[in-house]
């Protein structure tokens, strides 16, 4: 019995040893990071929720360019028209042309969405890491701060401090630019502690761990060790709650400009052609459809990835 | 357990007033005076504004002015409006109940109907019932408020013409007759804000509820013979019910924010839309007081939430 199995495998022990080489040479190992990218595309919803995202991203960036008519001028005699070949969207009451405000209306709308996040982030994690490292006096006193900014009401402290502070930032700093920078400072400025909280609870479990142990054998110094070593590490649940977070600012956002204290009248957020249309509504109901349409599926899209990011790289995540 | 919840109470009044002081604060040091159209009337020489200003008590520090109106507030005096002149108490009294029943009514259906389409939804994973329920979950809260408001205008007030999209308080009818008048103008907004938090809900209820399902007590209740319904109803959802009541209260702050654009767009005599006139009218002291009962009772839903999560659970140990 064993001649014959012996000579089977050295029969067989070279080709396949060959092959065997051969086939590792070939592969590459998976990494962490393509795992989650297999993960994500096996969430169909999640898939569309990106074309239709970056579709609309790309139609903001390049469409104002491509479609040629003005968002902003004015057209008494071609004020009210329904939706034609001509204007695929109608036309409001001072004769512009619907389409092209969404396509403008939608860059300051995104912009505003992605910048707010990315305070709300980079003020959460901040105050999450710092907490979660230090511990101590630093780490009550931060959370003391952060539940005091949970219990702020937030929607009646963005209306006071947007009509309070409108006027002097745009006079020191542009009505545009002066007008983005306070509404994408007082949205992440009131969005950022769910994610200094996930973040803190992330920090205080990485911490224990014996690669950071070892980091501090080997002498990294605090910052090393919190930016190289702890925050790579936290992630996960950040990303996910970014993602989140762009599309609660986009609708923040749209709620203000609806209740009329968002950017200027003349600026055409979404927000603001659904405060602008509301007065229209029985005679010209698209008004009010399309760009209320535009903001759902914005938001939608955003929130399908955000699940499908959820399912692939939240450790935490049971579902 | 009395201790627990003494200790709590302590903790929110701090907040409360520290709350109060950031709002105040704010308030007192944006520009733009209240006193401003006094400006443009002739027969006021500047002297007198002087003297209006110094008797308004708008010349004293700031601390001092909110230490005054945190006295005059704990005595029920929320001090007089700039614009109508008539006790701040008076003008919100009234309003504040329209607000919280349609707030309230709102809260209670999206639970009622919450809690029964997440537990199904989690025992029937994957299911028909289970893809419709998140489809229509995603949708509901990727909708904003008032957007919904405005679709529900176009579609049920001016299309088909059954129900009024004015909501008014001074119905003459009498007796069930105008009982119906009142429900009639109430369904839509409370649809509405009973929409959106459903929509939030359910998915808290489904996530917490697939969690429990998966653990060892619920298959030993099954090994034990006991039917699927009375596992479900007696056992896992009791758990699974704990972190969702602590959702539900920690959500109120959202439910004003769906409250007030709601209010605009129906024309609800609330609250709401008493803060966003009052804002456009610089009429500090309705602000100052709305925004302080908006702070109340989010610290105070925080407050029954901490003690509900507390009774509930009994792995909470009090010290």
């Amino acid at each position: 019995m064993s001649e014959v199995t012996e000579s089977r495998a050295t029969q067989a022990a070279p080709a396949s040893r060959l092959g065997e080489l051969h086939g590792l040479g070939a592969k590459k190992p998976r990494s962490l990071w393509s795992n989650a990218w297999r993960q994500y595309r096996r969430h169909t919803l999640a898939l569309a929720g990106t074309f239709v995202f970056i579709f609309l991203v790309l139609a903001t960036v390049v469409g104002p360019a491509l479609y040629g008519k003005s968002a902003t001028s004015i057209d008494i005699v071609g004020a009210g028209q329904a939706p034609s070949l001509a204007h695929p969207m109608g036309t409001d009451s001072l004769g512009h042309d619907e389409f092209a405000r969404i396509l403008w209306g939608g860059r300051v709308s995104i912009s505003v969405g992605i910048v707010a996040m990315l305070v709300s982030i980079t003020l959460g994690t901040l105050i999450g890491a710092l907490s979660g490292y230090f511990g101590g006096f630093l780490d009550s006193a931060l959370m003391r701060l952060t539940d005091l900014f949970l219990a702020l009401p937030t929607l009646p402290l963005l209306l006071l401090v947007i009509y309070l502070f409108r006027d002097k930032m745009t006079h020191a700093l542009g009505i545009l630019i002066g007008m983005f920078l306070l509404i994408v400072i007082i949205i992440g400025g009131l969005s950022w502690m769910p994610v200094a909280r996930l973040v803190r609870a992330s920090f205080l479990s990485v911490k224990e761990k014996e690669f950071i142990e070892a980091a501090h054998c080997i002498g990294a110094g605090t910052n090393s060790i919190i930016f190289r070593h702890i925050l790579p590490n936290t992630l996960s649940p950040v990303i996910v709650a970014a993602t989140l977070g762009v599309g609660s600012a986009i609708i923040t956002e749209s709620t203000l400009s609806f209740l009329g204290l968002g950017f200027p009248p003349d600026t055409p957020t979404w927000g603001r052609l659904l405060f602008d249309a509301q007065d229209y509504i029985q005679i010209q109901p698209y008004l009010v459809l399309f760009p209320g349409l535009v903001i759902f599926l914005a938001v939608l899209s955003i929130n399908y990835i955000g699940d499908g990011l959820r399912d692939a790289i939240d450790p935490q995540h049971t579902l | 357990m009395g201790r627990y919840i003494v200790r709590r109470v302590l903790i929110a009044i701090p907040t409360l007033i520290a709350i109060s002081m950031v709002i105040f604060t704010i308030l007192a040091l944006a520009p733009g005076d209240p006193l401003a159209e006094f400006a443009l009337n002739p027969a006021i020489p500047p002297e007198v504004r002087q003297q209006i200003r110094h008797n308004l008590g708008l010349d004293d520090p700031v601390p001092v002015r909110y230490a005054k109106w945190f006295t005059s507030v704990l005595h029920g005096d929320f001090g007089y409006s700039f614009t109508s002149r008539s006790p701040v108490s008076g003008l919100i009294k009234g309003r504040l109940v329209t607000t919280l029943i349609v707030i309230g009514l709102a809260y209670l259906i999206s639970v009622l109907l919450a809690i029964p389409i997440g537990v199904i939804s989690a025992v029937k994973q994957y299911s028909v019932f289970d893809n419709l329920a998140t489809t229509i979950a995603f949708i509901g809260f990727s909708l904003p408020t008032f957007f919904t408001g405005l679709l529900f205008i176009i579609l049920f007030s001016i299309e088909l013409g059954w129900l009024p999209f004015i909501y008014s308080t001074t119905i003459s009818t009498r007796g069930l007759a105008g009982v119906w008048v009142h429900i009639k103008q109430a369904i839509m907004p409370v649809a509405v804000l009973a929409l959106f938090q459903t929509a939030a809900l359910t998915r808290y209820v489904r996530a917490s509820m697939l969690e429990c399902i998966h653990l060892d007590y619920v298959r030993t209740a099954r090994a034990k013979g006991l039917p699927q319904g009375t596992v479900i109803a007696r056992h896992a959802m009791r758990n699974a019910l704990i972190p969702v009541v602590t959702i539900i209260a920690l959500s109120v702050p959202g439910i004003f924010t769906g409250a007030v654009v709601t209010e605009q767009i129906f024309r609800v005599p609330g609250i709401g839309s008493l803060l966003i006139s009052s804002i456009y009218a610089s009429d500090t002291p309705v602000v100052m007081a709305i925004a302080f009962i908006f702070a109340v009772l989010v610290v105070l839903f925080n407050l029954v939430a901490d003690v509900v999560y507390g009774v509930l659970d009994p792995r909470i140990k009090y010290s």
